[in-house]
C-alpha cells in the first residue's frame, strides 16, 4: 500500500557521504529506512576487454591499477592463473616475498578503514592517528617496492625485486611500532564506550544472511563466519604460515572493527613470520612469452575479501578472455539488508564498514624542479617536516609528545 | 579418495551422462561442461543437495560459434567447482539463477551489457556495469566488438 508519508531521497553518484561514486535509492518513513537500492558502475573502465587486447605482461600492469589499495591483490591474483596454466613453477622464495608485501598491503589497507570508520562516526582524532601509523607501513612499502601504491612487485613467474636483510631489518622495526599502536587500538575499539554503543547493534547481518547474501572478508568473518582464502585456499606462502582466522558473532558494525583491528595483529605476526623463514634462492622463473591453451580460476583474500580472477588462454602471447570478480560487488547485495528498518543517520557507517574499495591518489616522492623562476626542489623527508609544521600552526595538531614517547620507546 | 575425486564420482554416479565431463585441474579445481538442457538439474543438485553454497561469480565469454557461460561454485570456501554451459551465438538465452544466489543478480547484469546473452527471469532493475545512455544492442565483450567514435554513441 502506498503510504504518502513515504520520503524517497536519492544518494549519489556525487555526495559527500560517498567516498566513490556509486547511487542510492532510499525509502525513507521519518527517520526510518524502508528500502533502498543501489547502483553501481560508474568507474567502469572497460579493463576486461583492454586484457584482451594487450600481452600478459602489459596486463599484469593493467590489473594491477583495477585498485589503488589492494593493487598487489589483483596482481598477484592474475600472475598466479597465468603461472597456472603455463605450469610455471614459482620459486619459493618469490612466494614468501608475495605474502610479505600482501600483509603489508592489508596493514594499510585496515588502518585506512579504521581512519574512515571514524570519521564516518565524528571521531576524527582516530582518524589522524590511524592514518599517520598508516605512513609508518606506506613508508615500508615505498622502501620496498619504490612506490606507496600499485607496487609494480610481480611479474608472471615470480616477484621482480629481492628483499635485502637491511631491509627486512626495517620492516621488523615498523612491525614493532605498528604492533604497539595496533594494541592502544584494540583498547580503544575494546573498551571506549563512545565506540562501542555508536557501532554495536548498527548494520546487523545474521550469519545466515551473510552466507545466502554471499559476503565475503572481515564482512563475512565478523558475522561468524570462518571464511579466508588464505586458510581454505592457500596460495602464495600462506599453507606454511601459522596465523588464526579473524571471527566475530556479533554481526554488526562493531564486529567488523574488532575483525579487522585483531586481524592487523595476525598480520605482523606473519609478516615476521616470512621474514624468518624466507628461503634463499632465485626469486622468479622464465615464463613464455606465449601461454599454451588453458583456463584456470585463481582467488586471493583481498583485505576487503575474496578476490576471484578467471584467466582463458589461446596459445597467443594475448588472454582470450579475464574475468575479475573484485571482492565489493560480493557484498553490495549485503548492504542493503543491513540498512533495512535501520535510521537513515547509520547509513554512511554501514556502507563504510563493508569498506567498499576506492582509488587512492599517489603522491611524488620528490618533486620535479619545473624550471620556472622561485621553483625549487623540496625532498620527502623536508615535505614531511613542513607538512606537521602546516598543522601544528593552523590547525594545532600536535603531535611532539607522542612523537617522542614512541622515538624513546623504539630508540629511533 | 580424495575430496574432489569423490565429488566427481558422486556426481557421475547421479548424472551418467555426465562421464569424462568433471575434470579435476588440480586440488580444490574443478571444471565440467555442461549441456544446456541439463544445466538446472545439475546445478540445483550442486548447490542444495552438496552443499556448493557460495557462488564466486559467473564468467560470461564469446566462444564466437557459441558463448560459454561459467558458474563459478565453492563449497565452504575450499573447493571451487567452475561449471560451464556453451550456448547458440544467434539467440543466446540462460535461465537466472538469483532464485539461488541474490548476489548473482550483478553478474547476470553484466552478460546482458557486456555479451548480449539474455537472462530469463532476472527481475527488472537498472542496468550493470555500463552507463544509461550506452546502446541497448552495443555489447563489448563480444569479439567483432571494435571501438566506435564518439559521435556514435553521442
Amino acid at each position: 500500500m502506498h503510504n504518502s508519508q513515504d520520503v524517497k531521497v536519492p544518494f549519489g553518484p556525487q555526495h559527500p557521504a560517498l567516498k566513490e561514486p556509486e547511487s542510492f535509492l532510499v525509502t525513507l518513513r521519518g527517520e526510518k529506512i524502508t528500502a533502498s537500492s543501489v547502483k553501481i558502475g560508474y568507474n567502469h573502465r572497460g579493463i576486461e576487454k583492454a586484457c584482451e587486447e594487450r600481452t600478459y605482461i602489459q596486463d599484469l600492469y593493467l590489473i594491477e591499477r583495477i585498485c589503488g589499495i589492494c593493487s598487489h591483490s589483483h596482481a598477484t591474483a592474475f600472475a598466479q592463473a597465468v603461472e597456472e596454466i603455463a605450469g610455471l613453477e614459482v620459486p619459493k622464495r618469490a612466494l614468501y616475498i608475495r605474502s610479505l608485501i600482501g600483509e603489508l598491503e592489508r596493514v594499510h589497507s585496515h588502518l585506512l578503514w579504521l581512519g574512515v570508520a571514524g570519521h564516518e562516526i565524528g571521531f576524527d582524532t582516530l582518524l589522524m592517528y590511524t592514518w599517520r601509523d598508516r605512513e609508518v607501513v606506506m613508508d615500508i612499502l615505498s622502501l620496498l617496492t619504490g612506490n606507496r601504491v600499485n607496487y609494480g612487485m610481480n611479474t608472471i613467474g615470480g616477484v621482480r625485486r629481492d628483499i635485502t636483510p637491511a631491509q627486512a631489518k626495517e620492516v621488523l622495526k615498523a612491525v614493532d611500532i605498528l604492533e604497539e599502536r595496533t594494541k592502544y587500538y584494540i583498547k580503544i575499539a575494546t573498551q571506549e564506550t563512545t565506540i562501542i554503543d555508536r557501532l554495536s547493534g548498527v548494520g546487523v547481518l545474521s550469519k545466515k544472511d551473510a552466507i545466502s547474501l554471499g559476503a565475503v572478508g572481515p564482512t563475512a568473518r565478523a558475522s561468524g563466519v570462518a571464511r579466508d582464502v588464505r586458510k581454505d585456499d592457500p596460495y602464495a606462502a600462506y599453507g606454511e604460515l601459522d596465523f588464526k582466522v579473524i571471527t566475530a558473532n556479533t554481526c554488526d558494525v562493531y564486529g567488523r572493527t574488532v575483525v579487522r583491528v585483531q586481524e592487523l595483529m595476525e598480520s605482523y605476526k606473519m609478516i615476521r613470520q616470512i621474514l624468518k623463514d624466507m628461503p634463499e634462492g632465485p626469486i622468479t622463473v622464465r615464463a613464455p612469452r606465449k601461454i599454451p591453451a588453458g583456463e584456470a580460476a585463481s582467488r586471493y583474500e583481498a583485505p576487503r575479501g575474496e578476490d576471484f580472477h578467471y584467466v582463458r588462454s589461446n596459445g597467443t602471447e594475448k588472454p582470450d578472455r579475464v574475468k575479475v570478480r573484485a571482492p565489493t560487488l560480493a557484498n553490495v547485495q549485503a548492504v542493503s539488508k543491513m540498512l533495512e528498518d535501520r535510521y537513515l543517520a547509520d547509513m554512511p557507517i554501514v556502507i563504510a564498514a563493508i569498506d567498499p574499495c576506492f582509488s587512492c591518489t599517489d603522491r611524488s616522492i620528490v618533486i620535479k624542479n619545473s624550471g620556472a623562476k622561485n621553483s625549487k626542489t623540496v625532498p620527502w623527508e623536508v615535505l614531511h617536516v613542513q607538512s606537521i609544521e602546516w598543522y601544528k600552526e593552523r590547525r594545532g595538531i600536535d603531535f611532539s609528545a607522542l612523537n617522542k614517547k614512541y622515538a624513546k620507546a623504539f630508540k629511533i | 579418495m580424495s575430496a574432489e575425486e569423490s565429488i566427481k564420482q558422486e556426481l557421475e554416479n547421479k548424472f551418467p551422462f555426465f562421464k569424462d565431463a568433471v575434470v579435476i585441474k588440480r586440488p580444490r579445481r574443478i571444471f565440467a561442461d555442461i549441456p544446456q538442457e541439463r544445466f538446472l538439474d545439475v546445478f540445483n543438485y550442486l548447490v542444495r543437495d552438496m552443499q556448493f553454497a557460495h557462488l564466486c561469480t559467473i564468467t560470461g565469454m564469446d566462444e564466437t560459434e557459441t558463448f560459454g557461460v561459467i558458474y563459478h561454485l565453492s563449497r565452504d570456501g575450499v573447493v571451487v567447482f567452475s561449471l560451464r554451459v556453451h550456448i547458440s551465438h544467434d539467440n543466446p538465452r540462460i535461465k537466472s539463477v538469483t532464485g539461488y544466489f541474490l548476489e548473482a543478480d550483478a553478474y547476470e547484469r553484466e552478460l546482458e551489457d557486456l555479451l548480449g546473452i539474455k537472462v530469463e527471469g532476472l527481475a527488472p532493475g537498472q542496468r550493470y556495469p555500463l552507463p544509461d545512455n550506452w546502446p541497448k544492442d552495443d555489447h563489448p565483450l563480444r569479439k567483432d566488438w571494435k571501438l566506435k567514435s564518439e559521435e556514435d554513441h553521442a
